[in-house]
């Protein structure tokens, strides 16, 4: 049962990182690629129509883990506390800037709220990289100070960052040179994103240049990954394990890897979905090869005073999780059919909806 | 510590509840026009229906961003509520995201947009699934609400850990179906008075007189119905579950403080005094409490001073308000709609203008009704997060500093004051523009 939870979790959390990556990609190309009224146009209709329904994959997600695993909700939203509020907020600014800015025509009002769409995609494209990071880093369970749990063993409390930014001390914080390299990567990640659903949505004059912005940044990623990939070991001195004991478990970095070179042709794609396909499937396999490495971990004890949060240790009751099988698969049905009725009325191009106009 | 997680929590739930409870009147009342424009194919009913989505877009658009705070705030602020009872009450907030959220958000987007692509028949139904998901959420959260004051289909373990034993138990407690109905009707009464209101505004400034009519004509009607509903019988089961279940919290709620022998009287105005345990400046009418609680002018009503004080309420005036406010604007509602429907049927309504005037003012006061009829659920449960079985003291984040959350909770009124001044300014544009010019 925990398993099946734990496979419809990430799921769940990998198409919202793919559906509302591409909003927040977005938001990063208008923040510094889009010069024109024109461009800034094409760049809002083309996620208009989407972003509240891609949010609501994260709010779905939180649900069901809150549902299938409460302890590790309970455990990780009070411990990630300020962090978790912050992506609120920004969640929020986000939503207030794209919907907003549209309904009073005057440059002063569409530049604030310009700012506050782009700006606040480009933070929460960087802190969703860092909420990764911590995870794989693991976090101080129990508070344990001088070996001596001061918490439960399953609470902990992150403070922003300490002053050494070293993921290595007893006293870690959110921000340090790992988490944030990781939050680079996702920055650079989802910008590429971005883009590729641009091209792939719209007609616009943009299109050309993002296609080179795309295949520069690629260079950038592809570096920024091999880096990452070099010092993974300082945090978890046995990285591949899993993937060793299960060699099945290849094909997701496989995945990663041919989402990353199969970008490098983006210049001659024909097709325009094509871009945003092996980005799709770089996101889809960077996520899941990482959870896959710290599996069956959730949340890994930095100390060796508790131990670390797995799927078998943070999950509810059996008969509470066996039911929700029966009414998440008529969810789930329905959620199906949802998406083919909504992405089939809004297939193709969208350069002429008018999003936001009033 | 407790105390600023309360107050975030009270903060941030109360600005959010200012936003669904129009969304879900208001959706109702959108599918309604379009309704009667499918059948009479009259061009100002699609109209109307295309004002009020502007409305309700901007509207929506508002719960969605103050509501994704109160799924996360479980997590942040109560965080060993979450461990202990998430096997429960996370069922239904789960179901919520999955049954509700994807149902409204992917059909907003075709209701709103696609007018056009789809058609009129179409765009009937996006509307009315964007209703059906928006009531399926109001539903699921009560469900929720439910467990926490009547708490059914459960187990605890050794550790503290709640697990369920009943799914179905949660769909059929008791608590759930009269608060279910009291509460949408209510949030019926607050979208047919914002429909009313803007109606008698374009009156009372001659314009958009044929919009004007049409809206006060649809809120009147509407008003009346859901304002009767919200205080009979939804109001009144709603009333007794909880002289059933928390006799206590009744006993605050009326201001009772003695049992009184041969029939309790109700109180419609007074002060709680603590100190002395009586109310003062007290205007009150005899028997009728007994009347309306058991159907007999004489039958025994349990008064504070039968509990233990452990057991009360944890904020007496405050409970003991909140509820007096409730039913004094519940009444009013009934009167003013009941005068404004007999001059609707003299056909004088629109010329009477106290009426219009009344009715345009009385546009904040159903949010008063709604907001305090929650803080009379909520207030009424203290101290317990879920009744008689985990305290509020037992239930916040152990890791989490009083500091921490102040930090938060100012963070948060800072951001929706901004907010609020947005959603009015920007309403407000949306009703000055009006119907005629907003059309294409």
């Amino acid at each position: 049962m925990e398993l099946f939870w734990y496979i419809v979790l990430m799921t769940m959390l990998t198409i919202y990182v793919i559906l509302d990556g591409y909003d927040f990609g977005a938001g990063i190309i208008h923040l510094f690629f889009a010069k024109t009224e024109k461009d800034k146009k094409a760049i809002t209709n083309a996620i208009g129509p989407f972003w509240d329904a891609n949010e609501v994959w994260l709010i779905a997600a939180g649900g069901l883990l809150f549902f299938a695993f409460p302890t590790l909700y309970a455990s990780s939203f009070s411990g990630f506390y300020l962090p978790l509020i912050m992506i609120l907020w920004l969640l929020i600014f986000r939503a207030i800037g794209l919907e907003l800015r549209g309904q009073v025509h005057n440059k002063m009002w569409e530049t604030i709220w310009d700012k506050a769409f782009g700006i606040a995609s480009l933070l929460l494209a960087l802190f969703f990289g860092i909420a990764l990071g911590n995870i794989v880093r693991g976090v101080n369970l129990g508070n344990v100070a001088n070996g001596v749990s001061t918490q439960e063993a399953h609470y902990f409390f992150l403070p922003l960052w300490n002053s050494t930014f070293s993921p290595q001390t007893e006293q870690l914080g959110v921000i340090d040179w790992f988490t944030l390299l990781l939050g680079v990567i996702g920055v650079v990640a989802l910008t590429i994103h971005g883009a590729n659903w641009i091209i792939f949505k719209t007609n616009s004059d943009l299109n050309q240049k993002l296609k080179n912005v795309v295949f520069k940044l690629n260079f950038v990623l592809l570096v920024l990954v091999i880096i990452s990939l070099l010092i993974w070991h300082i945090i978890d001195p046995q990285p591949f394990h899993n993937f060793i004991k299960h060699p099945w478990l290849w094909i997701f970095p496989i995945i990663t890897f041919s989402g990353l070179f199969g970008l490098f042709k983006v210049k001659s794609f024909q097709k325009h979905g094509l871009g945003f396909l092996f980005s799709s499937l770089f996101l889809f396999g960077g996520l899941t090869s990482t959870v896959a490495s710290i599996f069956p971990k959730v949340l890994p004890s930095t100390n060796s005073v508790n131990p670390d949060l797995t799927i078998y240790n943070v999950a509810a009751d059996d008969y509470g999780l066996s039911i929700g099988v029966y009414w998440f698969t008529i969810a789930a049905i329905l959620v199906i059919v949802y998406f083919t009725i909504q992405y089939k009325v809004f297939k193709g191009k969208m350069d002429d909806i008018g999003y936001g106009e009033h | 510590m407790l105390f600023y997680d309360r107050m975030q929590f009270a903060f941030t739930i109360t600005f959010h509840y200012l936003f669904p409870q129009l969304t879900m009147g208001l959706s109702l009342i959108i599918v309604y026009f379009k309704w009667k424009f499918l059948k009479t194919h009259i061009e100002k009913y699609n109209d109307a229906a295309k004002f009020w989505m502007k409305i309700f877009a901007l509207n929506f658009a508002m719960g969605v961003v103050t509501g994704i705070p109160m799924e996360f705030q479980f997590g942040t602020n109560w965080a060993k509520f979450s461990e202990l009872t998430g096997g429960i009450i996370g069922q239904t907030l789960a179901m919520e995201g999955m049954f509700s959220f994807f149902l409204e958000s992917s059909f907003l987007g075709l209701f709103i947009f696609g007018e056009k692509l789809i058609g009129h028949k179409l765009h009937f139904i996006t509307g009315f699934l964007v209703f059906l998901g928006s009531w399926a959420s109001g539903f699921l959260i009560i469900a929720t609400h439910s467990w926490m004051q009547h708490p059914v289909g459960y187990e605890i373990l050794e550790n503290g850990k709640f697990i369920l034993n009943n799914f179905g138990a949660l769909f059929t407690n008791e608590w759930l179906w009269p608060s279910y109905l009291h509460n949408q009707a209510a949030s019926l009464v607050t979208a047919s008075f914002v429909v009313a209101a803007i109606g008698a505004f374009y009156l009372l400034n001659n314009k958009h007189n044929e919009f004007g009519k049409l809206f006060v004509k649809t809120g009147v009607i509407f008003g009346l119905i859901s304002s009767i509903i919200v205080a009979f019988p939804t109001g009144d089961l709603a009333a007794k579950n909880v002289v059933k279940h928390q006799p206590v919290t009744f006993a605050a709620m009326e201001g009772l403080f003695e049992t009184v022998d041969g029939g309790s009287e109700i109180v419609l105005i007074g002060q709680p005094n603590m100190q002395e345990k009586k109310l003062d400046n007290k205007i009150a009418v005899p028997n009728i409490l007994s009347f309306l609680t058991y159907q007999k002018w004489n039958a025994q009503i349990k008064g504070l001073n039968e509990f233990d004080e452990t057991l009360y309420p944890t904020n007496i005036p405050g409970l003991y308000y909140a509820y007096h406010i409730m039913v004094g604007l519940g009444t009013i509602f009934i009167g003013l709609m009941l005068i404004a429907l007999v001059q609707l049927f003299r056909k004088r309504l629109y010329k009477t203008k106290w009426i219009l005037w009344s009715l345009m003012f009385m546009l904040p006061f159903p949010y008063i009704a709604n907001t305090t009829g929650w803080y009379t659920a909520e207030l009424g449960r203290q101290p317990w997060l879920v009744y008689n079985l985990l305290r509020t003291s037992e239930g916040a984040s152990p890791t989490v500093s009083a500091g921490n959350t102040l930090f938060t909770l100012l963070g948060f009124i800072g951001l929706y004051l901004l907010l609020g001044l947005l959603f009015l300014m920007l309403a407000g544009k949306i009703i000055n523009k009006g119907p005629e010019l907003i059309k294409h």
